[in-house]
């Protein structure tokens, strides 16, 4: 393939040359960037929750008297029963707060009570014996509470906690070396130590957020039932009853006692709903960057159609002195992609260095990660491809023009 | 001239549809696509409260000392003995304090549900300061909040719900087993980004239900349902009053200052304030404070969401390449009659009609894109609870300011993009293009 005449062809028509190489340019640019938002929201929202979310759900019973902390103790412990003597449910367990709520009770963890900066935070998550049947998450080390262990907490008053569960991320962060169990850590604002007697696998924290980012992984288990003016009951259905076990907890619940509150919006939620919650920001996102890449790239493809369209109605005639002189169809075929191909590299190269700079600046203005220069290679070969399809139907019209355009005026 | 070379420009838009197809879907698509993100964008940083927001600053005290502080910037709230302190002082023109509640709330008549309703428990200035308008009675005087009063206003939604929306000025309500005497009922207020509130994370929450005395709160005990942040504090003690009286900051304050000068003056204050609990022992460090205004304190608590701002970005990038698109189709448009033009300028149109003729051309391409970008931003608007969360997406609407916008930026730019295409036109030299054919 000759290179030079093309070259000087386009010479001939800058500006629509620098117009579709700065098309896909900025394409290029945007469309990396939008894949990448994409990968990484879908990244967030496939880290494992370590809890078995099918048949898991959650209801929230607000306590319509605020009746003194005594009563609420004994109505937790009776919905308890009832909750469990259900033919539907398998387990349940009440609590404050769980994995994916995206909001809750955070407390500083530190390994010496006088240290001025925490070691790290976590995630409180009050438990009983029956929160990690519940939840569905493991024990990896050492061993579940007991019943005698769980004791009532009342909100303002601090945390005395002799044994913690804590999660596996948790235990790595705060021993790095060996094995968290039997070691004692600080989790609340009093003085009294925390013995460490198990580790769950992985365990996520209720904040989602991307600057929570550190601390998605730690949580603590605190043996307690919290007396707040609210609580929120665990409760696992038996395989395949979901449906039946969240239409019986509420009116189980209500018979123990009308003086409650469940929203009738998201008072019960299934794991699934709570997931959705979480994560809608993400596969907004996600939505958004995919409608404007695709409509992007199709804008493009059409933008070149048009003007290489344009290009070969206004060369008709050298086209058919090209094929008066000898040119085969393939000839004039092969110039259009190469002409094509030659701008859509300068693009790409263009492009390229626009693609990163435009991540490096979002780098620094969000929590974003680097783009990864996999990326910029596959959006790279994408409108080189895109290019040479959309550039495909008016070549393939310039090759069947007939030699005789040749003899046509002029 | 202006009507036959708009009727012309239609004409030519017929000429080749599958071009003028192309470019009407570039400038709809693109505008549509920014208009969609602008209308988000524009609902989360706003101005709340418009031609008040330079008079009100948030007051923050640091309690924790350098060594616990987040990173030399005091906590985002006060304590409960700094924050009624400062109120008690009576420094400013206005000053409020407020923490959140939320009590159950029993409805007359025994077939009714109690119910959960979000509000706050304030004082009397809080009414005056944020501009709460009222449809029935008003605040509640600040003789209530000295008398410890079991007043309440209530929100004109929590009033349809309860009593049908009638004037129920006068009447009682029932929280968390308490009785209140009701003695106004505000109009609709919901300001966008809830400014006041940013501690607890309430910046795009559901309206406020209701309002109750401060004081009236803490006697019967009212927990705050809202943000309680203790930092890296040691013990604070068992029981509600210790917690009450120790250092985890709760309660957001607000000082109206009219001018500069009464800004600086109640920083001096602040700074005298916080000297003075140094002296007492309590501070073991000199004097941190803050006065931040509505808008600094927006930025601080970076309340619009990176989301928004990267689909802005990303949709206004997406509007540029249209807009290259357009501006190569336009120039194929253009040239494709350099015949048409040789004609006209060989029989004495001058190079400024030539310039007239296609940029209205150009700019009828701009509204028929226009008016495809305002049925897609339409479109939009409903699908827009797909792309953000609701308390978001529900702030995004169409409203007239949104339809002038997007037919402007769409004609605008089009003829922008229309200015080298024609500049190109113009140059069309007419003896080459009459020899030619």
């Amino acid at each position: 393939m000759q290179i030079r005449p093309i070259l000087a062809a386009m010479r001939h028509h800058k500006a629509g040359t620098v117009l579709i190489a700065l098309q896909i340019a900025l394409t290029l640019a945007i469309v990396c960037n939008a894949l990448f938002i994409i990968q990484q929201r879908i990244t967030r929202m496939s880290r494992p929750s370590g809890v078995s979310e099918s048949n898991l759900f959650v209801i929230r019973s607000d306590w319509a008297d605020k009746s003194d902390t005594q009563r609420i103790d004994a109505q937790m412990q009776a919905d308890l029963i009832a909750l469990r003597q259900l033919g539907s449910v398998q387990d349940a367990a009440s609590t404050n707060s769980f994995p994916l709520r995206g909001t809750g009770w955070d407390n500083y963890i530190k390994l010496q009570p006088d240290q001025p900066r925490m070691t790290t935070d976590s995630a409180i998550f009050f438990s009983d014996d029956h929160t990690l049947a519940t939840l569905g998450t493991r024990l990896i080390e050492g061993r579940n509470f007991t019943a005698s262990e769980v004791a009532a907490q009342k909100p303002r008053d601090a945390m005395h906690a002799a044994q913690v569960i804590i999660s596996k991320d948790l235990a790595r962060r705060l021993f790095p070396q060996g094995s968290a169990l039997g070691k004692t850590i600080y989790v609340s604002m009093g003085q009294a130590p925390s013995t460490v007697i198990g580790v769950t696998d992985t365990l996520q924290a209720h904040m989602t957020g991307s600057w929570a980012g550190p601390y998605a992984y730690n949580a603590v288990l605190i043996p307690a039932r919290l007396l707040n003016d609210y609580t929120y009951y665990l409760v696992r259905a038996k395989p395949g009853q979901l449906e039946a076990a969240m239409r019986d907890a509420p009116k189980a619940l209500f018979a123990q006692s009308r003086m409650r509150i469940i929203d009738h919006k998201d008072g019960v939620m299934s794991f699934a709903q709570v997931r959705q919650r979480a994560y809608e920001r993400d596969v907004g996102m996600a939505i958004l960057m995919g409608i404007i890449s695709v409509v992007l790239l199709a804008i493009t493809a059409a933008g070149i159609v048009g003007l290489t369209s344009f290009w070969v109605g206004q060369r008709r005639k050298q086209i058919g002195v090209r094929r008066a002189l000898g040119a085969t169809r393939g000839d004039i075929l092969s110039y259009f992609l190469t002409e094509n191909l030659l701008i859509g590299i300068g693009g790409v190269l263009a492009g390229a260095v626009l693609a990163i700079g435009i991540n490096l600046w979002m780098v620094t203005q969000f929590e974003m990660a680097r783009l990864s220069l996999a990326y910029v290679v596959a959006g790279v070969a994408a409108l080189l491809v895109l290019g040479q399809g959309a550039v495909l139907a008016p070549a393939l019209r310039a090759s069947r023009v007939s030699p005789v355009e040749a003899t046509r005026s002029v | 001239m202006f009507a036959y070379y708009l009727q012309l420009g239609l004409r030519s838009l017929r000429r080749n549809p599958m071009l003028t197809a192309l470019m009407v879907m570039a400038v709809g698509f693109g505008v549509a696509a920014s208009m969609i993100t602008w209308s988000v964008f524009r609902a989360v940083s706003g101005d709340p409260i418009p031609g008040k927001s330079s008079q009100l600053y948030t007051v923050l005290v640091d309690n924790r000392g350098p060594q616990y502080n987040d990173n030399g910037e005091p906590p985002e709230a006060l304590t409960y003995t700094d924050a009624t302190a400062l109120v008690a002082a009576h420094k400013a023109a206005h000053q409020t304090l407020f923490f959140n509640v939320a009590p159950s709330v029993l409805p007359e008549g025994n077939q009714s549900l109690p119910f959960i309703a979000d509000g706050y428990a304030t004082n009397a200035d809080f009414f005056n300061m944020f501009e709460v308008p009222f449809e029935y009675g008003g605040a509640w005087r600040a003789g209530d909040d000295d008398g410890r009063a079991a007043v309440a206003v209530i929100s004109h939604e929590l009033n349809q719900q309860l009593f049908n929306g009638a004037n129920s000025v006068g009447r009682e309500i029932t929280m968390d087993r308490h009785s209140y005497r009701i003695v106004g009922v505000t109009a609709h207020w919901d300001p966008k980004p809830r400014f006041y509130d940013l501690f607890s994370h309430n910046a795009f929450g559901d309206p406020v239900q209701l309002y109750l005395p401060f004081t009236r709160a803490i006697d019967v005990a009212m927990d705050t349902s809202g943000r309680n942040n203790c930092g890296s504090n040691t013990d604070f003690g068992v029981g509600r009053e210790a917690w009450l009286h120790g250092e985890c900051v709760w309660v957001p304050v607000w000082v109206e200052l009219p001018d500069p000068a009464a800004a600086t003056g109640y920083r001096e204050f602040l700074t005298h304030y916080a000297a003075e609990q140094q002296r007492a022992g309590r501070f073991h460090w000199a004097p941190n404070v803050r006065l931040r205004g509505v808008n600094d304190w927006l930025d601080y608590e970076r309340v619009v969401p990176p989301e928004s701002r990267i689909s802005l970005m990303v949709a206004l990038g997406f509007f540029a390449i249209c807009m290259v698109n357009t501006i190569g189709l336009l120039l194929a448009k253009f040239m494709r009659r350099a015949a048409e033009i040789g004609v006209r300028r060989a029989l004495g149109a001058p190079r400024r009609e030539i310039y007239r003729q296609f940029l209205i051309e150009a700019a009828a391409v701009g509204l028929a894109g226009g008016v495809l970008g305002l049925l897609l931003t339409a479109l939009g608007m409903f699908g827009v609870g797909l792309l953000f969360e609701p308390e978001i997406a529900r702030l995004a609407h169409l409203d007239l300011s949104l339809v002038a916008t997007t037919l402007l930026v769409a004609i605008a730019a089009t003829v922008l993009a229309a200015f080298y295409p024609t500049w190109r036109a113009a140059q069309v030299q007419p003896a080459w293009q009459l020899k030619s054919n």
